[in-house]
């Protein structure tokens, strides 16, 4: 059975394009600075509606954060948008100093996160972003799963007085998630119930997680799978309130083990009630060229390995 | 303030510069006499700033951030905080500490890793701009710290944004940390390069009030485009054992060698 149908099949930019329209519209603190991905940023809509307020910046995203930081100082709510790269490892400094330890209201947007962007290979393919951007005190780190809700994503992150970073990517995947839906920052999103073993996933792999829970199924085994579109502040309530009830788990995510997902959920359970867990992500390896779905199967990010994961960690109980 | 009363400030705020460094047995000594005068000239003659949180203040941001106590001395000056405060300098939870906080009232920003200072009033200038506010924007870079290319990234944008309510003010003592700018890095010719960016520069004395005063009062240098000043200076400068010498870029003097250098300043 298909617990989630979809129509469409839709690229996460995009819904981030989406709500920058919507935002050049409705909130006029908003302005959008791009270091030339305006293309791939999908920030068209923005430009077109709100061209006084968009800021090129050129190549140099180390300037792009600054000026954003400043524009944050003078009022405005700056959305700094290139490759997740660019955006993040390439400009931790920057960040660090001048958006985090400043506490500026700078909100970090970036796409071709992970291995999706596919064939332009490993220089393009941050697997560590989640994990420079969790250890930053004060940032939010947001990776919505679907066009809808990268959108709402987008749109709610203005309403939040602080750093906030947003990755999304490049793939069509499936649009599963209401649209016009509420998005809640650190509200995990319980969206299969399930008493065997509990999946939380972030971003693309929430997909893949829906559709290892069905696999599952037809096992006779009840998945239960959380969409963790909040990393930071992590939802530790429902993470707890689901692993009580399944007592083993598999983390699911577009990233490195180290320092993702999994890893702040690892140390919320160790301290609290340790069980049976087992890691979807990439292990300690740099990425490659190919198309998104060859490669996803190639490095395990996908449902058939969510499934065996699932297995494992129920055999560990 | 008439130039005698500015040039009094200066001396006053170098005998406190270094009572406060000797007493919290660490800080910048070097840098803070070198950019004195600079601060001393914008907080007292340039900068209008009614109150630290005023929406419509100028904005001053010390990119070469570990000069701090010059700042700390000055903005204490200016009345923002009690300047007995001070005294808790680099202590256990003091709010002051060596590099700039926004906790402090009259800093805008938090700086201390160098290359971020330009970029930032870059941004707060371009703001001013988009809002039709007549709001200045200022910074103080070391020559050290030029070596940062995200300051030419912040110097492309400038120009290209036209910021002429922007002012990049350079601390041109010649000395860095492990020793001259020409040895570490060089920088020459820095007016060329900084100009071929598109910026109007000019070059001035850097511890002659009247000069800079002058200099000051002739921003923005041309419209449409921001405006740099190169003000030479001196590492150390009024104590004339400090005076160019590298080591004292984060010395702290003894008890003797304060006495000497308060009396070189009487
Ligand atoms: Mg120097």
């Amino acid at each position: 059975m298909a617990f989630f149908t979809y129509e469409t099949k839709k690229d996460t930019r995009s819904g981030f394009g989406a709500g920058m329209e919507y935002l050049s519209q409705h909130n006029p603190n908003v302005v959008a600075l791009c270091a030339d991905l305006i293309g791939s940023l999908k920030l068209e809509g923005f430009i077109k509606n709100s061209p006084e307020r968009f800021f090129q910046t050129g190549i140099a995203e180390a300037n792009m954060i600054g000026i954003s930081a400043g524009l944050a100082v003078a009022g405005k709510i700056p959305y700094a948008t290139t490759f997740a790269n660019f955006g993040t490892g390439r400009v931790y400094d920057q960040i660090r100093q001048s958006v985090a330890y400043s506490g500026t209201n700078v909100k970090i947007c970036c796409s071709h996160a992970g291995l999706t962007l596919g064939e332009d290979g490993a220089t393009h393919q941050i697997l560590e972003d989640i994990g420079l951007m969790k250890m930053l005190p004060g940032m939010v780190v947001i990776n919505p799963c679907d066009y809808n809700q990268t959108k709402a994503a987008t749109i709610a992150i203005a309403e939040h007085e602080g750093p906030v970073y947003l990755r999304f990517g490049r793939p069509v995947v499936p649009v599963f998630t209401p649209e016009d839906q509420k998005f809640e920052i650190g509200k995990a999103i319980n969206l299969i119930e399930g008493s065997d073993v509990s999946i939380f996933a972030t971003g693309h792999l929430v997909w893949e997680s829906i559709q290892a829970a069905e696999i599952l199924l037809e096992k006779g085994i009840k998945a239960e799978v959380i969409n963790i579109h909040t990393i930071k502040p992590l939802d530790s309530e429902a993470i707890l309130k689901s692993v009580a009830k399944t007592k083993c788990l598999v983390s699911a995510e577009e990233h490195q083990i180290n320092g993702g997902l999994g890893d702040s959920i690892a140390q919320l359970l160790i301290q609290t009630s340790a069980y049976p867990m087992e890691f979807v992500g990439v292990n300690d390896s740099f990425g490659e060229s190919g198309k998104p779905a060859e490669l996803m199967t190639k490095y395990g990010l996908d449902a058939n390995n969510i499934v065996e994961k699932a297995l494992k960690a129920i055999s560990r109980k | 303030m008439t130039i005698t009363q500015l040039k009094e400030k200066s001396k006053t705020y170098r005998k406190k510069i270094l009572e406060l460094i000797f007493h919290a047995k660490a800080g910048h000594t070097g840098g803070c006499l070198s950019i004195i005068d600079l601060l001393n000239v914008l907080y007292n003659h340039v900068l209008r700033i009614p109150s630290p949180k005023d929406p419509s203040r100028d904005r001053f941001i010390q990119s070469k951030g570990h000069a701090v106590e010059a700042l700390y001395v000055v903005l204490a000056d200016q009345g923002f905080f009690p300047e007995e405060d001070l005294k808790t300098l680099g202590q256990y939870q003091s709010p002051y500490i060596g590099h700039p906080t926004k906790k402090i009232p009259g800093m805008e920003q938090n700086t201390g890793g160098l290359g971020h200072g330009l970029s930032i009033c870059a941004g707060n200038a371009l703001a001013a701009k988009k809002d039709k506010s007549d709001i200045k924007v200022y910074t103080i870079l070391g020559d050290g710290e030029m070596a940062e290319g995200s300051n030419w990234e912040a110097m492309m944008f400038a120009a290209h944004y036209k910021l002429d309510n922007l002012c990049g003010i350079l601390d041109y003592n010649k000395l860095q940390i492990s020793g001259a700018n020409a040895q570490v890095m060089g920088l020459e010719p820095i007016k060329q390069k900084i100009e071929s960016f598109g910026w109007s520069v000019k070059e001035v004395d850097g511890h002659n009030i009247e000069e800079l005063v002058n200099t000051f009062d002739q921003l923005p240098f041309e419209n449409g485009k921001p405006s740099f000043i190169i003000a030479h200076t001196v590492k150390g400068k009024g104590v004339s054992y400090m005076e160019n010498v590298a080591k004292w870029h984060h010395g702290v003097p003894s008890a003797e060698q304060l006495e000497q250098a308060l009396a070189e300043l009487a």
